[in-house]
């Protein structure tokens, strides 16, 4: 059924831009209840210390203040500990040490603005006011904040049941062979390679209003969520908020998440009990300094790593050590992150038959990290991708030649890392990458820059990554606590426009335009006729929300698996109707008709049969709805080639990305300029996190980078023209053939952007961010190495 | 924010009075420092006493040879005036690079000057220049003016009502930004006045603001590009922080200031 205008493959505008480009979009804190209430929590200012005495009695004595809460209130009421939903086991087989989390503190806080108390006021500057009014005591102790100190004997512990600050010590592949690998290498590669903690910074800040219905013993809670459903299950079924059917969650238009949103934290446990213990609405909204300490972090890997390689170039063995840094307390999915979206991706695009990582997940006092855009995988990818520039180096060779007598080109394909990648052709991305961004026109565009005194560098990255992380029944095996299969609703109505009920839910990617593209396409009906439903527990029945790239291949999917079902009724009612075979009814151009013939009915009219049931076939039930849940098979495996070129300035330090070419391999594309939005916003966190973007902590803990003062955000200015191209596989997993292209940006580029810049420099030893600073650093270290010389 | 009484006054008696009236009060002039650090509970005057409305303390004019700029005219209003861009361009050129629009449209040369923080701009421009500060109560001279982090030589009461430049026969302003901020991480003002020549920097300094004897030693007998990259910049008495350490701002120093020197 053609419909190229918006169907899939077409540039259509995005449905849900007027009202976000005219301020007439609807987000959490645009909420206003009768009788609402604010929230401010009294945090912790120490990284670790024991809390000996609560005062609230001059925040309570102020007027407007309804109520002040503590931790010892809430356990009191049976409110249960946060966990972290996949249990990751240790190798010897023990398990996760998983330390308590009360979303209020009552004997100790484990890093700056853990909180202690919650106070509820009349206004929003009151509450604040008030909240500085409670006095806590404090016993100070010692704080830990990197990952390797946390592990070393004479570091605090911070979880008495975490020995040593050890989460686990986890590992895959086979060490045995990575060794002999190893040992049989002509060349090896070593480095240490760090992956520097970021700060999510969606341009939403989080926010929860949470009303008690007294009456119903009902709650109602909108919140900023990716997954609304999973936050009332989680609500519900571990925290003990309200039972899931007193309870509806509702995630309104929710300005980005890049993962930190994905996660039930503290305040939201807060504000639907302190609604009901004070019979208040209670409205939060995290202002920028909140979030920087509230906000789950994403990445903090600090690995060494090995690879050997024989005479071609071949890869032999690879080693990887990692300690990860999970922070204060083990948030959601925090414990899959450095291990079943870390490790099971390190063979890259390459055939590496001996693998082997070993990781250590640890506690610091620190915010807590989990999924943060690409979750696990940017980490895997700058692990392998940097090793492999730098490798080349050594070796003298191409860094696209040493990729290219490495890469995968038989699917599907085993790794030694549990994944079996099912498509892909990588040498038509590195090929398409090449052109692009003409490669062999570098050294010229190098010696005229060296004219104006630039260092110009050219850096690859060739990434593959796992999303729509799936099947349920096999990640349930590895620890998962919920199902990764998505769920769909299509109503047709008695006039033919049609409502889809998604439990994906969009904060960015465009669903309301994609999803309807895909319906519009499918039945040949205008797009304005179809609706998309989502973010509403009372709307949708169940689903498991939008993160790792998933709302395409897995959501997406039940779509069309709800699709078929309608279909399949309406060509019966139409066979039944105009008297013929259901084998030759065709769906095109808004009627449903007899091929061959002048018999048709609309549309509408066929919605209209459902519903007026005046003559449906014997035996069928009224009404045009149909609902699918869909399981995934396998994960899918975007992949793609990045090349970066950069030009310093040996002065300052200064770096230029002066091209970025993107080649991705995406699967079936529903709306191009959707898609390379998609990239470009991944890049932009990509280059950020590579040049701009780290959470330092002092040693005390204290949070240096709290503020855009010292936070650096990739500004357009500091980013160049994308030049992106696709070159894809059909994924042969889903119906669509899709492989997600939400995270690929933020994955691929880090390591293209750090090989660029070390190629300008001639220094190999340059970690991320590179900032002005650390590249001048890294050019000083050759001036003296060559003065040494 | 915690409350706090908001004053607009008329005249400089009517805004030395509102301040006299409470100790704890504090002069509005744009507050783009003041309202960010009370929004955060860093400040918490109970009062604050705008100035921008009090007759005469916006624009700018020249007396002869002198360049006037009123205490309470915008970083745009430097930026875009005729007389600024006339006399000292090195001067509009500063203001038009002051943190962003917004930025510009309300802040003022007056609240710059008497905040005094240490990665301003301003500050560089008036101790270069040998500018003269004026108050309701006297004329300070830029080298009195300012001391150390946010310290100036302003007594309770006192309030800028304007800034005088001489004309400098060659001046420009080049810094590089803080990459978060994009405050000056290193700012360097190079002046050739009738007093000689004088290189400032701000943003780097443990103690502010400062000349650098250095540069200016360097310059003085060659006014060049390379004589500024060769000059001998410490890094004693630099700040370190996470953008940049000592050492890195020192090379940065002698690096604006080259800069400087081939846009003079």
């Amino acid at each position: 059924m053609a419909n190229g205008a918006t169907g899939i493959g077409a540039r259509v505008k995005r449905k849900e831009d007027k009202r976000f480009i005219t301020g007439k979009g609807k987000y959490t804190d645009d909420v206003r209840m009768e009788n609402q209430a604010y929230a401010a929590f009294v945090r912790s200012p120490h990284a670790h210390a024991n809390v000996k005495s609560i005062d609230k009695s001059a925040a309570l004595a102020m007027e407007g203040v309804v109520d002040v809460l503590d931790g010892h209130q809430l356990t009191g009421d049976g409110i249960g500990n946060i966990i972290c939903g996949w249990a990751v086991a240790s190798k010897d087989g023990s398990p996760m040490n998983m330390g308590a989390w009360s979303a209020l503190a009552t004997q100790k806080v484990r890093y700056v603005g853990d909180a202690v108390a919650v106070v509820i006021a009349d206004t929003q500057a009151l509450a604040r006011i008030a909240a500085e009014a409670v006095e806590v005591e404090y016993e100070e102790l010692p704080a830990v904040v990197k990952a390797d100190k946390a592990l070393t004997k004479s570091a605090p512990e911070i979880h008495d049941n975490a020995p040593g600050n050890l989460i686990y010590n986890w590992e895959i592949g086979d060490a045995a062979k990575a060794d002999a690998g190893l040992a049989a290498a002509k060349h090896i590669t070593e480095m240490e390679i760090t992956n520097n903690r970021v700060s999510p910074n969606p341009m939403e800040p989080r926010s929860a209003v949470a009303t008690y219905d007294e009456a119903e013993e009902h709650y109602t809670l909108y919140t900023t969520s990716q997954n609304p459903h999973v936050a009332r299950l989680v609500l519900s079924a571990f925290y003990n908020v309200a039972p899931e059917h007193k309870l509806r969650v509702i995630a309104p238009d929710v300005g980005g998440g890049f993962g930190a949103k994905i996660y039930i934290y503290p305040e939201e446990i807060t504000c639907l009990w302190a609604s009901m213990k004070t019979n208040r609405s209670v409205k939060w909204t995290s202002d920028r300094s909140e979030a920087f300490i509230t906000d789950a972090h994403g990445r903090d890997h600090i690995s060494t790593a090995k690879m050997g390689f024989d005479e071609n170039g071949k890869i032999t063995g690879f080693k990887v050590d990692t300690i990860a840094n999970l922070g204060a307390y083990m948030s959601l999915f925090s414990s899959s992150v450095p291990t079943y979206l870390y490790a099971t991706l390190l063979s890259g695009q390459y055939d590496i038959q001996n693998l082997h990582a070993n990781v250590r997940a640890v506690y610091t006092n620190t915010v807590p990290v989990d999924a943060y855009r690409g979750a696990g995988r940017p980490e895997a990818c700058y692990l392998i991708e940097r090793m492999m520039e730098t490798a080349a180096r050594e070796m003298g060779m191409k860094p696209a030649e040493l990729r290219a007598r490495n890469f995968v080109r038989e699917f599907p394909h085993e790794t030694p890392v549990i994944m079996t990648y099912d498509s892909g052709d990588f040498d038509a991305n590195l090929a398409q990458a090449e052109e692009a961004a003409d490669v062999a026109g570098f050294p010229a565009r190098q010696a005229e820059a060296a004219k104006r005194g630039k260092l110009r560098g050219l850096g690859y990255s060739c990434y593959i990554e796992a999303c729509g992380i799936a099947p349920s029944a096999a990640v349930g095996g590895l620890g998962a606590g919920v199902g990764l299969w998505e769920s769909a609703e299509v109503r047709v109505n008695p006039v033919g426009t049609i409502e889809i009920l998604t439990g994906s839910h969009s904060h960015g990617q465009g669903h309301e335009t994609t999803f309807a593209q895909i319906v519009a396409e499918r039945f040949d009906l205008p797009l304005d006729n179809v609706a998309i439903v989502h973010g509403d527990t009372d709307k949708v029945q169940f689903g498991m929300g939008t993160y790792g790239s998933r709302s395409g291949a897995v959501g997406m999917s039940a779509i069309v698996k709800a699709m078929d079902k309608v279909e399949a009724k309406v060509r019966k009612i139409a066979a039944h109707q105009l008297e013929a075979s259901e084998d030759d009814i065709v769906i095109e151009g808004g009627e449903v008709k007899v091929a061959g013939t002048d018999k048709a009915l609309g549309w509408h009219e066929i919605g209209l049969a459902a519903y007026t049931a005046h003559n449906l076939p014997p035996e069928m039930e009224p009404g045009l709805k149909e609902s699918a849940f869909y399981d995934p098979s396998n994960f899918t495996f975007p992949a793609g080639c990045y090349i970066c070129e950069v030009e310093v300035d040996p002065d300052t330090g200064t770096t230029e990305v002066v091209q970025f070419t993107a080649s991705d391999d995406f699967g079936t594309i529903i709306n191009p300029m959707i898609v390379e939005g998609q990239v470009h916003g991944g890049l932009a966190q990509g280059i950020g996190q590579a040049m701009m973007e780290q959470v330092i902590y002092d040693d005390d803990g204290q949070l240096i980078t709290g503020s855009y003062m010292d936070y650096t955000m990739p500004r357009a200015a500091d980013l160049p023209f994308y030049s992106v191209h696709h070159a894809s596989t059909v994924c042969p997993g889903n119906p669509l053939g899709m492989k997600g292209c939400g995270e690929a940006g933020a994955i691929g580029s880090p390591p293209a952007v750090i090989n660029a810049i070390t190629d300008a420099i001639g220094n190999n030893n340059l970690s991320m961010p590179a900032t002005p600073q650390n590249v001048w650093n890294a050019l000083q270290a050759v001036t003296a190495s060559q003065a040494a010389e | 924010m915690y409350p706090t009484k908001y004053t607009k006054a008329a005249s400089i008696d009517d805004a030395v009075k509102a301040l006299g009236a409470d100790e704890e009060a504090k002069i509005l002039s744009g507050g783009q420092t003041l309202i960010a650090t009370m929004k955060q509970h860093l400040a918490a005057p109970t009062g604050l006493v705008d100035v921008r409305s009090i007759a005469g303390m916006v624009g700018t004019s020249l007396d002869g040879d002198t360049l006037v700029i009123g205490a309470a005219t915008t970083h745009a209003e430097v930026a875009g005036s005729a007389e600024v861009q006339k006399h000292t361009p090195a001067l509009a050129c500063l203001a038009s690079g002051i943190g962003d629009p917004a930025v510009r449209h309300a802040g003022t040369i007056g609240g710059s000057v008497a905040n005094n923080d240490p990665a301003a701009d301003y500050p560089a421009a008036l101790l270069a220049l040998g500018a003269t500060v004026v108050t309701n109560q006297r004329e300070i001279g830029a080298d009195d003016f300012f001391d150390g982090l946010f310290g100036t030589a302003l007594e309770e009461g006192e309030i800028i009502t304007a800034v005088k430049f001489p004309k400098a026969q060659a001046a420009a302003y080049v810094k590089f930004r803080q990459p978060a901020s994009l405050f000056a991480l290193v700012g360097v003002f190079v002046a050739k006045g009738s007093d000689g020549i004088r290189v400032t920097v701000t943003g780097a300094g443990d103690e502010g603001v400062f000349r650098s004897e250095a540069l200016e030693a360097a310059l003085t007998g060659d006014w060049s590009e390379a004589a500024a990259k060769g000059a001998d910049v410490s890094a004693e008495g630099l700040m370190s922080d996470i953008h940049g350490t000592a050492a890195y701002r020192a090379n940065l120093i002698k690096v604006m200031a080259a800069r400087a020197v081939a846009a003079a």
